[in-house]
């Protein structure tokens, strides 16, 4: 019996492909329990949160309303959400629009030594960022850009820049050739051959890459500690802000870190599709 | 309108030492169709990209009605141009991509739609302008390539293998359209196709190319009966000339097996002049026939092709084995296994050594 068919036997056998879902399904859980956990204990008492788990309890808006109450020597949540709304969308519209060029310039009309611009993009991140927050304290303290929302703008856009600037590329990279001769020999400028041929078709790349740069910046934590504390603090900082040593603060921590990841789940819905299509077109596969 | 000139113009791509298109003179005529034909790797394609401004000219020029277009970039050629896959921009509707140039000229929109209808019209897409080319058929897809090209009303238009995307049956349909509309267009053209028989019917005149290097440039007519060396004889016609190699030393006649190759009075008079060495006479298959006399030989294969048939004889030159190909009738009673005689119907074409053409 050649090999094939064995492959074929073995996925069309009932009960190997009930005890592959059942695995799958198994797997998948274990993956999302965490998360569900979060968001149920968001909804508990503290008590209920701190003794012996249940999963059936009588569920309480409280600790969303503890969360979201202002309370005098703390950012609200009003004021981080909209701080980290700011900086990730602005930092994440400069990345876009300095990585767009820049990965035409390195394939569609690639620039010479373009394989060492590419790599000087990608070193970029050999450093560990915690290597680096001395002198960009410093920097940041005389530009005085310390606790404002411009330091972790410019910080966002340099961090997200080189994956931008790679994953795009890799898009930009499976436009044929053609269309762009195309284009050049039907008298497009260079600016009408990025707008009017190449950004439509790698329009699923774009979604994929912005989005990809927002969750990176919404998620940042390191560099927001270390620049912005007290005045734009932003809301993944605002969240360990409910740890406490003298009191339970699971639910609260729960269910304010179950706010913050809302928007990256919505953009992340909204965007499902499109980004599927993204990431299976080039960058990753 | 316009005449077309190349000028010694070479390509030779970065990292190679072999041209890939190696001094290329060729004169276009106004309203001219040229095939530009060749193996792959012929530079047939290069020479066309040249001509286009999508490949850089790294010797010689190139002129678009006199005047030197070596530098300039494809958009100031005035130029339209077909490509293989047809290129059409996924995003666009046909509409769009038809009227993608005229909006980069800057024509205002009525004017642009005035344009793209006519050029519909004439290729039978009126139905299909609102559609994405993804929702479209290969010949659509062709003719819309055709129309973003015919909406221009350029100086020249390009086409590169454009009907190699198509099905057998459509190919030949689309060849006859296409060349009808460039009659009709008076548009100087250029044609490159890897396929013989699509240059013969279409060109009225045909560039044979090989290794970079122009061959012959004819009428198809020309280049059939008279093919300047050994390399169009045997690529030019279909099926193919059968080109036999043959020793000639001291005064004796050229022979294929048993048979004494007839010779033209010029090129047997040449012959005379020129000295001895492995020549190879070329005799398409129309040029020999099956009967009682000639050189014995085993029918190996018959091809029916309905209106004749094609004939494979192994016969026995120069002590070796030799199959040659002879055209036959239509319905033939001739089969495999069959011992049969070969003998010439019209005189052979000889080449030198150097693979040129003896005789004029």
């Amino acid at each position: 019996m050649s090999e094939s068919t064995d492959v074929a036997d073995f996925g069309s056998n009932r009960f190997v492909r009930a005890l592959l879902s059942a695995s799958t399904y198994l797997l998948g859980f274990i993956f999302f329990f965490p998360v569900l956990w979060m968001v149920l204990n968001g909804f508990k008492t503290e008590d209920q949160a701190n003794g012996t788990p249940v999963f059936f309890f009588q569920p309480t808006l409280d600790q969303f309303r503890l969360v979201t109450e202002s309370i005098p020597g703390r950012s609200s949540f009003g004021e981080v959400i909209i701080n980290s709304f700011v900086i990730v969308l602005v930092s994440t519209m400069i990345a876009m629009i300095l990585a767009v060029p820049a990965a035409f310039a390195l394939s569609i009309r690639p620039v010479t030594k373009w394989r060492d611009v590419l790599f000087f993009f990608i070193s970029t991140k050999f450093l560990p960022v915690v290597a680096g927050i001395l002198p960009v304290y410093i920097i940041a303290r005389e530009f005085e850009l310390l606790n404002t929302r411009w330091s972790l703008i410019i910080m966002y856009t340099a961090l997200n820049l080189p994956l931008a600037v790679w994953m795009l590329r890799s898009f930009f990279q499976e436009v044929p050739s053609e269309l762009i001769e195309a284009a050049r020999i039907d008298g497009a400028s260079l600016r009408s051959q990025l707008t009017s041929i190449v950004l439509p078709i790698v329009a699923p790349g774009l979604a994929a890459t912005g989005l990809l740069c927002f969750i990176f910046a919404w998620n940042e934590f390191f560099l927001s500690l270390q620049l912005n504390t007290s005045d734009a603090q932003t809301a993944s900082v605002w969240v360990t802000g409910f740890e406490s040593q003298r009191e339970d603060f699971i639910a609260k921590l729960s269910a304010a870190s179950t706010l913050v990841v809302l928007p990256v789940v919505v953009a992340g819905w909204v965007a499902q599709k499109r980004m599927i299509r993204g990431l299976a077109m080039g960058a990753i596969k | 309108m316009a005449e077309v000139k190349f000028d010694e113009a070479c390509r030779i791509y970065p990292g190679t030492d072999e041209p890939a298109v190696d001094r290329l003179n060729l004169d276009i005529g106004d309203g001219e169709l040229l095939v530009l034909v060749g193996p792959s790797g012929s530079g047939k394609s290069t020479a066309l990209r040249m001509l286009a401004g999508l490949e850089w000219i790294d010797r010689g020029s190139v002129y678009i009605n006199g005047k030197d277009v070596t530098l300039s970039p494809p958009q100031d050629r005035d130029i339209a141009m077909v490509f293989q896959n047809y290129a059409l921009y996924p995003s666009m509707t046909v509409a769009q991509n038809m009227g993608f140039a005229l909006k980069q000229q800057g024509i205002p929109k009525a004017e642009r739609m005035k344009q793209v209808r006519e050029a519909a019209r004439i290729l039978d897409l009126e139905p299909f302008l609102d559609r994405k080319p993804k929702n479209l058929s290969g010949g659509q897809r062709q003719r819309v390539a055709m129309g973003r090209a015919i909406v221009r009303s350029p100086q020249v238009f390009l086409m590169d293998e454009p009907l190699s995307n198509l099905d057998a049956k459509l190919r030949v349909q689309t060849r006859t359209e296409l060349a009808d509309l460039q009659a009709r267009l008076g548009v100087t053209t250029v044609y490159v196709t890897h396929d013989q028989v699509e240059a013969l019917t279409m060109g009225h005149r045909v560039a044979v190319l090989n290794f970079g290097v122009l061959q012959q440039v004819d009428t198809p007519a020309i280049l059939y009966s008279r093919p300047k060396n050994r390399f169009v004889a045997g690529f030019i016609g279909s099926p193919a000339m059968n080109l036999i190699d043959v020793d000639v030393s001291g005064d004796r006649g050229l022979k294929l097996g048993d048979l004494d190759v007839p010779l033209s009075p010029e090129v047997a008079a040449a012959l005379e002049t020129s000295g001895p060495g492995k020549y190879t006479v070329g005799v398409r298959p129309e040029h020999l026939q099956i009967g009682t006399e000639g050189t014995p030989g085993e029918v190996s294969v018959v091809e029916e092709l309905g209106s004749e048939s094609f004939v494979h004889v192994a016969i026995t030159h120069q002590r070796e084995p030799l199959n040659i190909e002879v055209r036959a009738e239509g319905e033939t009673t001739i089969q495999r296994g069959d011992n049969v005689h070969v003998a010439f119907r019209g005189p052979a074409h000889l080449f030198a050594p150097d693979g040129e053409r003896v005789g004029d």
